[in-house]
């Protein structure tokens, strides 16, 4: 091609006598030719699916299992309770130590709906095959590709089927199947196939065997089932680790967040080739019949206006719809203001139910959150969510006290602390675990100027501190900028959202920061006077030779510091200034008297509204309803123990 | 040692005493010890053109014990000041970081250090000096021997003869304290000193004899020239009125390394009065040097940015005013370039030895 490319003659000429000799027939070329089937091109490519390698292999098909079974509970309206198993598989050897071993089998069992005996082969063993594609609702899964891809991996590593049980009720038996894909066809072949005895009444088991490793820290099964919690307090998880530890997750929030409706893609969010098959698809017959039921958002009055602006006459068949026609239709609907679509299709986690996850799972003194009200990228509805957990808790910090007793050397540091924030990823409640850096809430984060909140941050980098940082985003279409679904893709309006919702948390981080520092600062402020009192004592009685009359001159001294310092007036000041989240919305600080702010107890609550807010401000917001503060009891009465002012902050709290 | 030293308590000890004194009537008057102490800075010094020194002006700084921003710094005095005294009591010298190591300790029932480094302590030093009119050789503090001298010279140094024409090509370190009590000059036959800024200089130029051929006392400070030397090329020029030629590098910091020698440093101000030495004479390198000598402009280093501002804030010091000395830093600057004293040994090796000093001396070629 190139050759001929490079030559303007017209294509009678001659060839050129350089012309290679050993050339293919076009003939020849066209016999090889032929159809790639999707699994066999995954499984050349399957590190687009997120099986790079073993480590990452595990995590993805734990991943897949695990988000199918949430996702097939929360549709069916069931409180999702899932069971996480790693087992070592060694053929006959006595098994070596999870961390040396290359061969899991990896099993997944929820008690959701089940799935019709018809349906599992196909679900577990034929790429792209699902319910979640073809409709534009908030799911975790988006492509089907997932939980056939990992049996997928299974089959090519290990040579073993996927086995599933599943039963959808108490009246109908469980089925069991042994399943592999037949990677030429995409089409599943069932190796076994019986109905069993299963204690449960439904719910499904999925278990595959792979090739992986199994290694704790970063970007491991452990860590993606910890996040997975702090996103989904509303689920019960057990997860039995390899070494055979059983880890129970209880639900902390008893309530199934609202399910998310359907919806038709807006206009906005098509291209020019969707909109032609959609005009070949559609059932309609007439255009602005199409326009006004294919879409969101477009009325009847509008699909008439649009196809006035075409010059299109409404009456005329989609169908016969094509070429100059459709591309200035496509440039008219583009052009013309259409509300933006509905937000129904979503179901954010809600700021209670992040502050209640990230207070389970973490370690910190001040939690906050924030759900942005929802924005619109490319026509695909969707909701920024960000959490903010800081501190090191309370444990840790009395820990770091008693070190401290020792004396600092030289260039050493009180604090010691220089560790940077960790951000969490979640796109539809699932965590993102891989390609931080390509992720625009990676991005986000580094460029929100975290300095202007009280946190240290150098040039390019995370901000430093004690700190996780939680961002989620919700939408019917997460754009991810690959199939193994690692990072959010880099658009502007997301950008915009995550910055935003960065900020408030950055702001009320900032605020709570500050308060803490003024109410340690007074008592700082009269704590050196003492310490250093003692010191100008001691260096003037050997400067005047020892003759001083110490004790007096320590009394005056102290005298006048009270009186500079406001004396007893500061004690007051310092028990009123000990923070509080008042004026910090959806935020929990907790001292060691107490928590003050909004938790969510692991306790079955009343149904409070988890919808994201309306248009009111979330100040307002706050003011109208009664503060609700729920203490830990345990806590509670530590702290009147340990000798804190519990009348005092009664009344403060009234006030 | 000297016999004053010895006395029940010297001028010294009863002015340490005296912040202690401040502490305590403040106490007993129920007011808040306050220091009062000297600014250090470009803003609080003026330049006596009559007796060509930098003095130190009359603003003051209170340093008061109650108030959050100064208590640290505050008890920290008070604690270098119990040290010093301390050195005093007992007729020792000591160094800077002595001084640190012997004042830090961790505060009782905290975890709080005194001092967390020495440039903590450093200032707080030079704080007590400023305030107490005490020089720092007064107050038995000593720098490290930073500096070499070689030539005609003649020094008892606590009783041992030295003779600095009999020292070979190393020379005699000098102290970092020179005072008459501690050093004396029995002899002295030199005709002039010269004080040079770069140790490998002064190398080539002992080497070479140089202090032998044109009979005069070779100093160098290796840099910035420590107080010991200052002080000895000061009673070089008052005690036996022997005038001193300065030879620094051609750059901003030569410049100032020549200013501070003759007129004194801006953050020791008051100190002028012992170690200024205003008929000192800048002998090179000078910007118009390379192009009398033939230097090629390939041996030249382009000024940075630092460079220039450091330039252009020298232009605007008040000693810096006469017109040979704006002509001189004006040239650097619209040249762009500064040269080295080493750049002269791509002439020769012994350029500067042989051709380029006395060329100069033979010419009176310097600025004042």
């Amino acid at each position: 091609m190139s050759t001929r490319g490079r030559k303007p003659e017209p294509p009678q000429a001659s060839p050129p006598a350089s012309r290679p000799e050993a050339t293919v027939s076009a003939v020849e070329m066209g016999a090889r030719q032929r159809e790639i089937s999707v699994s066999e091109f995954f499984t050349k490519n399957r590190h687009l699916l997120g099986f790079d390698n073993p480590r990452k292999a595990l995590l993805t098909c734990v991943k897949e299992a695990v988000d199918n079974a949430l996702d097939a509970c929360e549709e069916a309206g069931i409180l999702p309770q899932v069971v996480v198993k790693l087992e070592v598989v060694s053929n006959g050897e006595p098994p070596p130590p999870p961390s040396q071993a290359s061969r899991f089998r990896i099993t997944v069992t929820d008690y959701g709906p089940g799935i019709v005996r018809q349906q599992i082969p196909r679900i577990f063993a034929k790429l792209l095959y699902g319910s979640k594609f073809h409709r534009l609702r908030m799911s975790r899964g988006q492509q089907g590709i997932g939980i056939s891809a990992a049996g997928m991996y299974g089959q090519l590593t290990t040579g073993k089927p996927v086995q599933i049980i599943s039963r959808t009720s108490a009246r109908t038996p469980a089925h069991y199947f042994e399943v592999q894909i037949d990677t030429k066809k995409n089409e599943p072949r069932i190796l076994e196939k019986k109905q069993i005895h299963w204690d449960s009444h439904r719910g499904t088991q999925v278990t595959i065997e792979v090739e992986g490793r199994y290694q704790k820290g970063r970007a491991s099964v452990d860590e993606y089932i910890e996040q997975t919690i702090i996103t989904n307090p509303h689920v019960k998880l057990t997860y039995i680790t390899p070494e055979g530890e059983t880890k129970e997750y209880p639900r902390t929030y008893h309530e199934l967040p609202p399910s998310p409706r359907e919806i038709k893609p807006h206009p906005y969010g098509i291209e020019l080739g969707m909109l032609l098959k959609m005009l070949q698809d559609t059932k309609s017959h007439w255009l602005s019949g199409f326009l006004a039921s294919d879409f969101s958002r477009v009325s009847p009055r509008l699909a008439e206006e649009i196809c006035k602006a075409a010059g299109i006459s409404p009456r005329k068949r989609p169908r016969d719809i094509h070429g100059q026609a459709a591309e200035t239709l496509y440039k008219v609907i583009q052009s013309t203001k259409i509300m933006a679509p509905p937000t129904n299709c979503l179901s954010p986690i809600g700021e209670k139910a992040i502050l209640s996850g990230l207070y389970q799972q973490i370690k910190g003194e001040f939690y906050t959150a924030v759900s942005r009200p929802p924005a619109v990228y490319r026509g695909n509805p969707f909701v920024i969510e960000a959490g903010l957990a800081y501190g090191q808790g309370l444990a840790e910090a009395a820990e770091n006290q008693e070190e401290k007793k020792i004396p600092l050397a030289e260039g050493e540091d009180q604090q010691g602390n220089h560790e940077l924030a960790r951000v969490i990823r979640y796109a539809n409640r699932v965590p993102l675990l891989y390609q931080q850096s390509a992720c625009a809430i990676f991005k986000s984060v580094l460029d929100t100027t975290w300095r202007n909140y009280g946190v240290a941050q150098s040039k390019g980098a995370l901000p430093a501190g004690p700190m996780v940082i939680l961002v989620h985003m919700a939408s019917v279409w997460v754009p991810f900028t690959s199939e193994s679904k690692e990072a959010i893709a880099d658009y502007d309006e997301i950008r915009k959202e995550i910055t935003l919702a960065l900020r408030e948390c950055g702001r009320r981080l900032g605020t709570f920061l500050k308060r803490r520092e003024r109410a340690q600062s007074e008592y700082r402020r009269r704590n050196i006077f003492e310490l250093y009192i003692e010191e100008v004592v001691e260096a003037c009685n050997r400067l005047k030779g020892g003759r001083l009359p110490t004790e007096k001159l320590k009394e005056q001294l102290q005298k006048i510091a009270m009186k500079r310092t406001g004396g007893e007036k500061t004690d007051e000041l310092l028990g009123k200034k000990g923070g509080g989240p008042e004026g910090l919305p959806h935020s929990i600080i907790i001292t060691p008297e107490g928590i003050e702010g909004e938790v969510s107890v692991p306790i079955a609550e009343a149904p409070t509204e988890t919808a994201p807010p309306k248009g009111t401000p979330e100040d307002e917001e706050e003011a109208a309803r009664p503060a609700r503060r729920v203490q830990k009891p345990q806590r509670k009465t530590t702290a009147r123990k340990a000798g804190g002012k519990p009348e005092k902050r009664e009344t403060r709290k009234r006030r | 040692m000297a016999q004053t030293q010895r006395a029940k308590s010297s001028p010294v000890e009863r002015k340490l005493i005296g912040v202690a004194d401040v502490v305590i009537t403040a106490a007993q008057r129920r007011q808040d010890p306050t220091l009062s102490i000297p600014v250090r800075s470009l803003s609080n010094v003026t330049f006596n053109e009559h007796k060509g020194l930098i003095e130190m002006g009359k603003g003051k700084q209170a340093r008061s014990f109650f108030n959050v921003g100064m208590a640290k710094k505050f008890m920290q005095t008070v604690l270098v000041a119990d040290a010093l005294c301390e050195l005093q009591r007992s007729d020792l010298t000591t160094s800077l970081r002595e001084i640190y190591y012997r004042t830090k300790h961790t505060i009782k029932d905290s975890h709080e250090n005194t001092f967390d480094a020495q440039d903590e302590s450093d200032p707080v030093i030079e704080d007590l000096e400023v305030s107490l009119e005490a020089l720092r050789e007064e107050l038995h503090v000593r720098a490290e021997n930073g500096g070499s001298v070689v030539g005609p010279l003649v020094l008892a140094d606590d009783g041992d003869r030295v003779d600095c024409a009999k020292l070979g090509k190393g020379g005699y370190s000098v102290p970092s304290i020179v005072e008459p009590e501690y050093l004396q000059i029995r002899k002295c036959t030199a005709d002039f000193v010269l004080l040079v800024e770069k140790g490998t200089q002064w190398n080539r130029l002992s080497e070479d004899k140089f202090w032998r051929k044109y009979n005069c006392i070779l100093l160098t400070g290796n840099g910035q020239p420590p107080r010991g030397v200052r002080r000895l090329a000061r009673r070089l020029h008052e005690e036996r009125r022997l005038p001193v030629y300065v030879l620094v590098d051609n750059d901003p910091w030569g410049y100032y390394i020549y200013s501070v020698i003759k007129q004194g440093s801006i953050n020791l101000a008051f100190e002028s009065q012992r170690m200024a030495i205003p008929k000192a004479k800048f002998i090179g390198l000078s910007s118009a040097d390379p192009e009398r000598y033939g230097l090629p402009r390939n041996v030249g280093i382009k000024l940075n940015d630092k460079d220039t501002t450091r330039a252009r804030e020298l232009l605007n010091y008040p000693w810096f005013q006469k017109t040979g000395w704006q002509q001189e830093i004006k040239q650097m600057l619209s040249s762009g370039l500064k040269y080295e004293l080493d750049a002269l040994a791509n002439k020769d090796f012994q350029y500067l030895t042989k051709k380029y000093l006395p060329r100069k001396l033979k010419e009176k070629d310097w600025l004042d």
